[in-house]
């Protein structure tokens, strides 16, 4: 295999300037990552610079057959950890050959949105913690876990080492430089509760790019899933029972909630979700109502609670906010398929835009 | 697999500044060891320049779920020999939100100790013999031994080599470069008396830093027995019967020790920990009661004795620290479980702020 190792690390800025560019995006599901590649001429610095493209939307559920394309709009571009050189990683959102977002294209809004001058003038930051469960191929049982059985409860494995309590740490750190080499602000990583079950943090993004890069890292995550011959999750709830969850905890923060006498400005934030926390749970992924039980670290998905330092509540700030009386908080609803372009600009909407008068 | 080698090997100093630091802490056991990484926006060389951090203390037995912060405080920089480049592995302790010590941080009190005035006027130096058995995964039973059954008498397997003799060196060889390269005073390593079972020693090591080294070491053993596929056990009777149990002898000296007439400063030692070997005993890691039975090269876990180059002794003088008249001594009693912190800083303790 080490020849074709050798060819698929092949160095071509060597002896030419061509460059091969991946263009991504959702596919009709929702949570499907599709991608292809195609050759450009030269190193290309900015999004602007890549063509449109397109693709078989009746192959992915997003058109009819007899007037299948789909067009493809280049939006953010990151460096290619797998074919490195000036390769690169292009991701798309995608729109009838009209120039009308598809209905699965959720950027669209969530781009509107961050461009609202009350939004923009506010700075949004995110900080996804996005959580995932590893699975065997084939038996699609936990990696990690006695096929036909069960490992022993949880109390061993949340940020442990050990063949026996942590499994599949080469794909989470193959995965953690991948996405700096990329150019994604990948802030961090820990092994969960539940044995098999993987965390990464991507953040503090600025508005519309906290999704762009969540869908990257989560493309890279089931790149370097399928090289280890290993299954990706992102259900809220793979084993039922005394197993945790997997959820997408998004932490957000505005310019005002940062500054001082953010306190208050995080606590009317909170108020306002509050409000509008069944509209929030419907688009907080789908399935969610498996993992949000008010058990294993959640709140009930009919209940509306926030605390400080709670890791039991709908939101939850953390003591460093309380103590300094700025910061940040912390939703914990949103479950690990959830749509970051949809949470975000959600998040943002409710708390800058909207008016519960 | 070698495309994910790749990615894991990656040197990612050419197309970022940005550094990767795994914090390390220990759980609510007092034994398990538990990390996360973080990225920083570039290289660090000492643990003041590091932020403190916080992770789930409910779900290490460490805080209760509606008040679960707890707060990781660095206190030891290594370089990380699993990500290399200017990626760090950093030791901390934990504490409360309002800054007290919780009850399983035993490096709070040591640091104590290890900063009176008369404790640090005596630098002591600690040379700490980490033993530790290698066990088959799933089936719990240690490495090379029949499942089901058992290899022959131990005499053969001591600093062995062979592949009936040795098992699992290249997990030993790992980690003795591993720690090396990480800055950690690794002194040696030998195979040991009961089959499957190794030793490494950290040291000398002044103080704190002896506690702090052999945990990281403990973390970068368990790290790459979890790489190798192999359970890393650190209970002090492994195995009942006719086999060695493990240990953690911790050889000890102070400059007056070192110095000429140290010998009488020896023995004044030796008598102080005499006294208070039930206090000590108590310390030294739990199950020793196990393993100190008074045969394979221990003492009864009730007597204290001491001599020179006696293995059957809770207390061994070397034949040289005899001859000089000045050296160290090696407390035999301590369990291969133990926690460093305790058991160095309550030695330091005894030995120069205890009067009795």
């Amino acid at each position: 295999m080490s020849l074709l190792t050798d060819l698929i690390n092949l160095n071509l800025s060597d002896c030419t300037e061509k460059i091969v560019a991946e263009y991504i995006w959702v596919g009709g599901s929702g949570m499907d990552i599709r991608s292809k590649a195609r050759t450009l001429s030269g190193p290309v610095g900015d999004p602007s610079q890549l063509p449109r493209w397109n693709y078989d939307g009746s192959s992915t559920g997003q058109a009819p057959g007899q007037d299948s394309e789909v067009i493809l709009y280049p939006q953010a571009i990151y460096r290619d950890p797998f074919r490195r050189g000036n390769d690169i990683l292009v991701m798309c959102d995608c729109y009838t050959p009209q120039g009308e977002p598809i209905p699965t294209n959720k950027r669209h809004n969530a781009a509107k949105i961050f461009s609202n001058p009350a939004v923009a003038a506010e700075e949004t930051w995110f900080g996804i913690e996005q959580e995932y469960t590893l699975l065997r191929k084939d038996v699609k049982w936990p990696l990690g876990w006695p096929i036909g059985g069960f490992p022993g409860p949880q109390g061993p494995y949340y940020c442990s080492a050990g063949a026996d309590k942590a499994f599949g740490r080469d794909i989470v750190d193959a995965h953690y430089k991948a996405c700096l080499y990329a150019g994604i602000d990948i802030s961090g990583i820990n092994g969960e509760v539940m044995p098999g079950q993987w965390e990464f943090q991507v953040g503090p993004c600025v508005g519309i790019s906290a999704g762009d890069q969540l869908w990257v890292a989560r493309y890279l995550l089931e790149r370097i899933t399928e090289i280890a011959g290993v299954v990706l999750s992102f259900d809220p709830k793979p084993i039922q029972g005394d197993w945790n969850g997997a959820g997408a905890h998004t932490n957000y923060s505005t310019k005002s909630m940062r500054s001082n006498g953010g306190y208050e400005v995080i606590k009317e934030a909170i108020q306002k979700l509050g409000l509008r926390h069944k509209e929030h749970i419907a688009a907080y992924g789908e399935g969610n109502e498996r993992r949000l039980t008010g058990r294993h670290e959640t709140a009930d998905i009919n209940t509306f609670v926030w605390g400080v330092a709670n890791r039991g509540a709908s939101i939850r700030v953390g003591r460093d906010t309380e103590k300094s009386g700025k910061g940040y908080f912390e939703d914990r609803r949103p479950a690990s398929n959830m749509d970051p372009y949809v949470v975000t600009s959600m998040i943002a909407e409710t708390t800058i835009l909207w008016n519960s008068a």
